[in-house]
């Protein structure tokens, strides 16, 4: 008998399916060790310092031009940093390339149908054809897009684009899922869905790291919250207590709503 | 003006009736512009489509360079070919002047920096798209190529039909390297050229009439090409 899972309240046996045909790499924890970047001499991530455990939702949340998406692209090896180190452990830290995926705020989807988009992903990994298959199948359904399998991705509404860039991502079985971002430019039902699958990614054991300014959605996502400012870590503390009493000036005026 | 309107009706009962040498220049025409522009994509398309996604130090110097070199001379071209093919040039001992393997080589040369250039143009702006994602999914270099060059397939074959219509259109080489000779290496424009200066005007005017269909096939192909690419990006 399948148990329900405590945070979304679904068999859990529903959820190990999606990852259950590829071994999963554990790369977790995440170390950033005074990760700085700049651009004509502006420090856009200034001594950023944090890490990121196997379990919780990590929201990273900041107002525009904070450093979450370069935060993001840090962590995955897009942007190497001018100083510091971005270090990945677990028993298959050597393969930490594998073991991370990355959705960004605008969806990237091929000129081919949902379901090409998801085989082309596993077809990099050299993932046998059957295995592929039901794989696809599994994720595209898991995000309420198999009955949409057939049609040009691009063609799409932007919540199903956005969900489509989700189950390519969680086809991969990552240990670790960043999304940048995801909700930005949907309306609030295609949001809720986005939501949905996000919960299901991290039920099947992905760790869920993503960035947003809304502050609404790091409340039903979050466990715990990274509150950026101006390129630097002001806080990483759980949710709850972020959203109860933050500890610093920014994040109080923040949770305000003012211009920081 | 009867002159004119004698040879025009006599160049389409020359088409009509499928004449044998008309054929004959048409199909060698359509072989070596055909074949030039199957060696230019092997060159333009991977060189255009690395030069669009790699970043390297006088890239931009090169990009003008190639973009500058769609403009080439036909006649120039076809003279450096001329006297690397000649009997006393470093490729004179291929055999190859006045052949319609040398015409092949000089098309293959006017058309290479076409490809090159519009492909780089078109894989580029796709790259600023995918580059990043594609990378993320874990694609390899080759396979960020490959799959540019996949995903812009529409433009890529306009673009090849643009080189095929620089390269079915080019006179000024093919007739230095290729000597116009008859049943060997005379192809439409070579024998208007000659028809026309000989004052066999219905052969010439025949020959013009197959190559402006010729263009306005090519060019359709190419418009309904871009209607799908742009369907498709949608």
């Amino acid at each position: 008998m399948p148990q329900p899972d405590p945070l979304t309240g679904r068999a859990q046996a529903t959820r190990r399916s999606a990852g259950a045909q590829l071994d999963r790499l554990h790369i977790l924890p995440l170390r950033l060790e005074g990760v700085v970047l700049e651009r004509r001499g502006v420090r856009l991530l200034d001594e950023l310092s944090f890490q990121l455990e196997r379990g919780p939702c990590s929201v990273i949340l900041g107002p525009n031009g904070a450093g979450k998406t370069l935060a993001l692209r840090v962590c995955n090896g897009l942007l190497p940093p001018d100083a510091g180190r971005v270090i990945w452990d677990g028993p298959d830290a050597h393969q930490a390339a594998r073991g991370r995926a990355l959705v960004f705020q605008r969806p990237m989807l091929l000129r081919r149908s949902a379901w090409a988009n998801v085989d082309y992903a596993l077809r990099l990994r050299r993932i046998p054809k059957p295995e592929r298959d039901q794989r696809i199948e599994t994720v595209l359904r898991e995000t309420r897009l198999l009955t949409l399998a057939s049609r040009p991705a691009r063609q799409l509404s932007g919540g199903e684009q956005q969900r489509l860039a989700l189950a390519r991502a969680w086809a991969m079985d990552p240990s670790v899922l960043f999304l940048d971002e995801p909700a930005a430019a949907l309306d609030p039902g295609s949001t809720r869905a986005l939501e949905e699958a996000i919960r299901a990614v991290r039920a099947s054991g992905t760790k869920i790291v993503m960035t947003t300014h809304d502050l609404a959605q790091a409340e039903r996502m979050a466990d715990e919250i990274l509150f950026l400012h101006q390129g630097r870590l002001l806080e990483q503390t759980p949710a709850a207590d972020f959203f109860a009493g933050p500890r610093t000036d920014e994040a109080r005026a923040f949770l305000k709503g003012e211009v920081l | 003006m009867s002159d004119l309107t004698a040879a025009f009706s006599t160049a389409v009962s020359l088409i009509l009736s499928l004449d044998s040498d008309l054929v004959e220049i048409i199909l060698l025409s359509l072989r070596v512009s055909g074949s030039a522009v199957v060696l230019a994509a092997l060159v333009g398309l991977p060189l255009g489509a690395a030069i669009g996604v790699l970043r390297f130090r006088g890239r931009r110097a090169l990009v003008v360079l190639l973009n500058a070199s769609m403009g080439l001379p036909p006649v120039v071209v076809g003279l450096l070919v001329y006297l690397m093919l000649s009997r006393s040039g470093p490729l004179g001992w291929l055999g190859l002047l006045f052949t319609p393997g040398a015409m092949v080589i000089a098309q293959t040369l006017l058309v290479t920096p076409i490809v090159a250039a519009l492909t780089r143009q078109a894989i580029e702006d796709l790259s600023e798209e995918y580059d990043e994602p594609l990378r993320s999914l874990g694609a390899s270099f080759p396979q960020r190529v490959a799959t540019l060059l996949y995903e812009g397939r529409l433009s890529l074959a306009t673009t090849l039909l643009a080189g095929f219509g620089r390269a079915i259109a080019e006179v000024g080489a093919v007739i230095i390297v290729g000597g116009n000779i008859a049943h060997v290496t005379r192809v439409m424009t070579t024998a208007i050229a000659l028809e026309t200066s000989r004052g066999d005007l219905p052969l010439a005017l025949g020959l013009g009439l197959v190559l402006v269909g010729i263009a306005i096939v090519v060019n359709g192909c190419a418009q309904w090409m871009q209607e799908v690419a742009r369907r498709a990006a949608a």
